[in-house]
């Protein structure tokens, strides 16, 4: 029996379509897209969800339990704990889509590249991710903060975002390369040189497409590894700065004087990078599970 | 094996090498001045001559080619420099801080395989059940948990149960073991949960990998003991990749300990690292990275020796 015959029998259920078929095969991933989901809304317009304005100093309610009013309590100056969460997604999330894509792009370029020059570029390539592969990425991040410094504009930190993506670009690179080496072999690209089209037009329309599965999941594990630094560097006021709502802010500084007098300073941003980074990566997880299982990233 | 472990460490010079010319091109590029910030902190008049002088006293107005020389030939002969924020050598203050900062270091990793090993096993064994669903929700979660808010958050507990607080001074193992170890426990479990993570990750993979082997089938078919099976068949093949695992993590411990060390009160390395990539004091970061970078090349080459012990297939030549 053919395929064809099959498709038109009666009764049949017709073929899902393939994001419908994640959800159902995916039970945790559905779960940690569903909380990205949330954190993007709460990202995108902290306005309407948000009770009070992020960065209102009101010292009439400094330190306040959680309550009707302050569900989540609130800070040292007043401010309410919840607003800032929600609008510490913004920052969390924005900064870790934007470095993670930035980082993940330049990889995949240079990976790709690689693969296809071999030869000494390929050897340069190398050499360079090799060496920054021997330190964590919170080292590099550093590295980078101290020489950089602090700088904004458009509203956006970009030194930060470079410390960010910087280490994040020799990982993808690595995996990019490895994945486009098998590619380079496949009977298609000689097809294609063998019909004369550029190396350009090669690179981009027959091997990126076909590196996109592991690229993908990378892409969306290093988002969390950047909330994650993120968070860290901000902490150690290296990052974001006050007044601005973010996550490592808040439990940076101040919140430490008031373990015992405020225990929900520390409590509900943690929280919220942990969820984060957990959604994230359950969702990486699950989009290598079913993207291809035999990856291994 | 030999010959080539000799090749090896004769590699490493080259990486190395390169490790320090990259950093220093690297920290040439920032775009504070070390001197302007240090004199000028509490916004002091201060002349044009002192600047220069301090300049002088630190090498900075040489050329950049002459402190490139400077900074190659010192580390050829193991001298760092001076750190351009206390003036005292780098050596000096790396050596004060370096015994803390490998202590929790090796007591995370010893918390980390402790706790990975078993359940990593366990989630191998029982895959598909709730024994194993909770073995990876708990590995899962310690991905995503930062170690510096576990870390508040044990101080919190700490404090609302013992009324603890995290000591100012740092006391020596040698002074006072318990002292010591009531200290540095914590930090070293905020470090070891993700720590562990890792590796029972590792473990539930790679041993549910050697359990579908033809030999542990043969060995189950002979009516082994499955817990004999497990010990001796499955453990001993799966342990290459948890040793890499454990291996490269410990490597990179240091990158826990950076934020870690702040939340504790520990002056460590990591709390060296970030005041001084605060400040600015190239000498000491670019010091630091290549501590990082030295300890990260010889973790790697012992961890490819030890495969060699552990798996008699493995022969270097």
């Amino acid at each position: 029996m053919s395929a064809v015959s099959l498709d038109a029998a009666p009764g049949r259920a017709r073929r899902r379509h393939p994001a419908l078929l994640f959800l159902k095969t995916q039970p945790l991933g559905t779960f940690g897209l569903a909380v990205i989901v949330l954190m993007t809304v709460a990202a995108l317009i902290p306005q309407i969800i948000a009770p009070y304005d992020p960065e209102t100093v009101d010292f009439a309610s400094m330190l306040t339990a959680p309550s009707l009013a302050h569900p989540l309590g609130t800070d040292a100056f007043g401010r309410d704990v919840l607003t800032r969460v929600i609008y510490g997604a913004r920052t969390a999330l924005g900064l870790g889509f934007l470095s993670s894509l930035i980082g993940s792009v330049i990889g995949a370029v240079l990976g790709v590249a690689a693969a296809y020059f071999r030869g000494t570029f390929d050897l340069v390539v190398q050499g360079i991710t090799d060496i920054f592969l021997s330190f964590p990425i919170i080292i590099l991040a550093l590295v980078v903060v101290s020489v950089l410094g602090k700088g904004e504009s458009l509203g956006i930190h970009w030194n930060l975002v470079a410390a960010i993506a910087v280490p994040i670009a020799p990982n993808v690179a690595r995996v990019v390369r490895a994945a486009a080496l098998a590619i380079r072999e496949m009977p298609y690209i000689d097809a294609a040189r063998a019909a004369g089209y550029s190396h350009r037009r090669i690179i981009f329309r027959h091997m990126l497409p076909n590196i996109m599965a592991p690229w993908l999941i990378m892409f969306t594990a290093f988002i969390a590894q950047a909330i994650l630094l993120e968070a860290s560097l901000s902490f150690l006021g290296l990052g974001i700065s006050e007044p601005t709502a973010s996550w490592g802010v808040m439990l940076s500084g101040h919140a430490a004087d008031f373990y015992s007098e405020a225990p929900w300073m520390i409590l509900f941003p943690g929280l919220a990078i942990s969820l984060a980074v957990f959604a994230f990566n359950l969702f990486g997880d699950s989009l290598r599970d079913w993207l291809d299982p035999r990856l291994k990233i | 094996m030999l010959t080539y472990a000799a090749n090896r460490i004769l590699m490493m010079i080259p990486t190395l090498l390169g490790v320090a010319v990259l950093v220093f091109f690297l920290l040439r590029i920032m775009p504070g001045d070390i001197v302007e910030l240090k004199l000028k902190a509490d916004g002091a008049a201060v002349s044009e001559e002192t600047l220069n002088a301090e300049r002088t006293r630190l090498g900075l107005n040489k050329p950049m080619a002459a402190q490139l020389v400077d900074w190659l030939t010192g580390l050829a002969t193991l001298n760092f420099g001076m750190s351009m924020w206390t003036g005292d050598p780098v050596s000096h203050e790396v050596a004060i801080r370096l015994e803390l900062s490998i202590e929790v270091a090796i007591l995370a990793a010893l918390i980390a395989v402790v706790i990975a090993l078993p359940l990593g096993t366990l989630a191998a064994l029982f895959k598909n059940t709730w024994v194993d669903y909770t073995i990876r929700v708990i590995a899962f979660a310690g991905l995503a948990t930062p170690s510096f808010w576990l870390g508040m958050l044990m101080i919190l507990t700490l404090l609302a149960l013992f009324e603890w607080a995290p000591p100012i001074t740092f006391t020596h193992f040698y002074e006072d073991p318990l002292a010591n170890l009531t200290q540095l426990i914590w930090p070293a479990l905020a470090i070891g949960y993700r720590y562990s993570a890792m590796v029972t990750r590792m473990t539930r993979s790679t041993l549910l990998e050697v359990l579908q082997e033809d030999y542990i089938r043969t060995a189950r078919s002979k009516g082994v003991y499955e817990w004999l099976i497990v010990v001796r068949h499955a453990m001993r093949n799966a342990l290459l990749p948890v040793v890499t695992v454990v291996g490269l993590e410990f490597a990179f411990l240091i990158g826990g300990l950076v934020v870690t060390e702040q939340v504790f009160n520990l002056n460590g390395i990591g709390k060296l690292f970030v005041e001084a990539s605060t400040r600015g004091d190239y000498t000491m970061v670019q010091a630091l990275v290549m501590l990082v970078a030295a300890f990260f090349i010889v973790v790697n080459f012992t961890v490819d020796m030890l495969y060699a012990v552990l798996d008699p297939r493995i022969r270097y030549r």
